[in-house]
């Protein structure tokens, strides 16, 4: 399988960065070089296989339903480029 | 005082004990050693020398009380992966500009706790991205280690007064150090530098497709990766999550011991984290490997590879043999596979979790004409190439219609790949011996790496396999290549084997030696 420059821009737009025609065309090219090697996995015969999930076979650790931290909002906003009273600023988004 | 930087953790750590030195003293030799050889080197982005002073102080209290940890007045450098409180923290990456988290990674924590001195943050791959620490946001980290070349001199005729020869000449052969700049290796570039250049006594790195390992194998150190789940995630910022570990690099299989007894944990912040204690790595050291079974995989000897990495290896396989190990022929089907599948589980995994730099709630942020705008820009500007590259490959395997051909696919493999290596261990198989890379450290700015992606990938072709079935893996250096420059034997574990790992290696190490460049910085 290979890109497009069509689709390396729609890729860019999920991926939520921004790109010029040239950088577009400039990952087109490194893209499709990947994917190329990538495309042996197809010879690969997974019949009967499982997808990996946990490298490392372990059950998941749980930890009782209590509060064990918090009350803690201005060291989670100190390091926002913008924030005012606690809360972070963002370009507003409802008209 | 700039001596007290050729003491080793084990030795600098008798002498702190004894009170012949203390923690000041060799934090002091540290940090002027750092202030000389940092313009140059670049293997640091921060130097904590304030930090540093005052924890030498407090270690030199505990001393003299004999209170001391585990590690007690030994100076490290921290890879610009793992959160440190109050201190920069950006993985090397413009896009986390001036962040310095409010918390510290289990890791560190667990070092500060046992005593140890921190010295700075270590230069690195942006976000762990890369084989050479070239795509770091601060500049490329330069390897101690020069090419050389074996001159044939002449020596001159000499000639006395009275007409008669006393010298009839000859010839003798000298090194002549090259002046090309080498990578150190990546992404734990920084790391491997500065503990090859006497710059710290050793350092933290992580290792998600070989980025201890093979740093290590180019710069003449050891480098660890043990078993997935044995050090703690939390706070090491995310690149791959099912494949990072972190680890030490050190300057010998000693001292990477003692680092790791004091990184790993069992900690309840991090789910993947195993329950089970962290044994004593260093007992293991200098237990005989007699009797002990080494797999020697044949699908690690690859076209192209240089004749001297063949040569190494069959140099391993000999030291081995003559401690009594028993040399085992194996096969690992499925290993040129780990690379390619590597290359499809990493960028997904990346994708998803460098996510969260969006410009709204830590670093860099680009103003835009709406938020989508504002993200856009912002990831643009802060990420570089590679990391863009990978998370485009990320999404594009993830995105709807993909995902069965791509990334499924990729997980069913990584499955045959682990079950190669469990046919080999239950078979008996104690301990597998490979090259740790496919070739010795290459230049900076290498115009064929450049040029194609997938030339760069291939150089964690060796190590990649190892994280991608979750083993420990250590690299030990085994030799010089005729250009002087070190290379690594890399040895693979039953999964939290670290200790017939440690084993292992010290015997490789006790023939091969240890390996320092020569100064030139």
């Amino acid at each position: 399988m290979s890109v497009d420059l069509q689709t390396v821009k729609r890729v860019a737009r999920l991926a939520r960065i921004a790109v010029s025609e040239e950088d577009a065309e400039r990952m087109t090219g490194e893209l499709n070089a990947i994917l190329g090697f990538v495309e042996q996995l197809n010879q690969v015969d997974v019949s009967g296989v499982e997808p990996m999930t946990s490298v490392i076979p372990m059950a998941m650790k749980k930890r009782p339903d209590v509060v064990t931290d918090g009350s803690k909002a201005a060291d989670i906003v100190a390091n926002a480029p913008a924030t005012e009273e606690n809360f972070f600023l963002v370009p507003k988004v409802v008209e | 005082m700039s001596d007290l930087t050729h003491l080793t953790i084990s030795q600098a750590r008798t002498k702190l004990r004894a009170k012949e030195i203390t923690a000041t003293e060799i934090t002091e030799a540290y940090l002027s050693a750092i202030e000389r050889a940092n313009p140059t080197l670049n293997a640091y982005v921060v130097v904590t020398d304030d930090k540093a002073r005052d924890m030498a102080k407090a270690s030199d209290a505990k001393l003299a009380k004999g209170e001391g940890g585990s590690l007690e007045g030994i100076p490290l450098g921290i890879k610009d992966l793992f959160g440190t409180e109050g201190i920069h923290t950006q993985a090397c990456s413009h896009v986390l500009d001036g962040f310095k988290p409010h918390y510290e990674s289990t890791v560190t924590a667990n070092l500060w706790a046992d005593g140890a001195v921190m010295l700075g943050k270590l230069n690195m791959d942006e976000f762990a991205m890369g084989s050479s620490n070239e795509t770091s946001y601060y500049g490329p980290v330069v390897n101690p280690w020069r090419r050389s070349r074996l001159d044939t001199v002449v020596m001159p005729t000499t000639h006395q007064g009275d007409g008669g020869f006393v010298s009839a000449g000859g010839t003798r052969t000298a090194r002549t150090l090259d002046n090309a700049q080498l990578v150190p290796g990546g992404s734990s570039g920084g790391s491997a530098s500065a503990v090859s250049a006497l710059l710290c006594a050793g350092a933290t790195a992580t290792d998600t497709g070989g980025s201890i390992r093979q740093p290590a194998a180019f710069t003449g150190t050891v480098g660890i990766k043990p078993t997935y789940g044995r050090c703690s995630r939390w706070g090491i910022v995310a690149f791959a999550s099912s494949l990072d570990q972190a680890g030490p690099i050190a300057r010998d299989v000693r001292d990477a011991a003692i680092l790791l007894k004091s990184m790993a944990s069992v900690d309840p912040k991090d789910t993947t984290s195993v329950d089970r204690p962290v044994p004593d790595y260093e007992a293991a050291i200098g237990k005989p490997i007699r009797g002990m079974k080494v797999g020697i995989p044949r699908e690690y000897r690859v076209d192209g590879m240089p004749e001297e990495i063949e040569a190494l290896w069959q140099q391993g396989i000999a030291w081995l043999k003559d401690a009594g190990a028993e040399i085992v022929d194996i096969s690992l089907p499925h290993t040129k596979y780990a690379l390619p599948a590597y290359y499809i589980v990493a960028p997904a995994e990346a994708s998803s979790n460098l996510a969260r730099y969006d410009g709204v709630r830590y670093g860099l942020r680009v103003p835009g004409k709406d938020i989508v705008d504002m993200y856009e820009k912002t990831r643009a500007a802060g990420f570089g190439r590679e990391v863009k590259r990978r998370i485009m490959i990320g999404t594009y395997v993830l995105s709807a219609g993909y995902y069965d051909a791509y990334y499924l696919q990729a997980q069913k493999v990584r499955n045959l790949i682990k079950r190669d290596f469990e046919n080999a261990f239950a078979a008996g198989v104690d301990v597998i011996l490979t090259p740790a890379t496919p070739s010795a450290a290459f230049g900076i700015a290498d115009e064929d790496m450049a040029a194609d992606p997938v030339k760069m990938y291939l150089n964690d072709i060796f190590t990649v396999t190892v994280n991608m079935a979750g083993l420990p893996g250590i690299a030990v250096p085994a030799g010089l290549d005729a250009k002087g420059l070190p290379l690594g034997l890399q040895l693979i574990g039953r999964p939290f084997d670290e200790e017939t790992l440690f084993q292992t290696a010290h015997v490789i190490e006790q023939a091969a030696g240890t390996f320092q460049p020569e100064k030139w910085w």
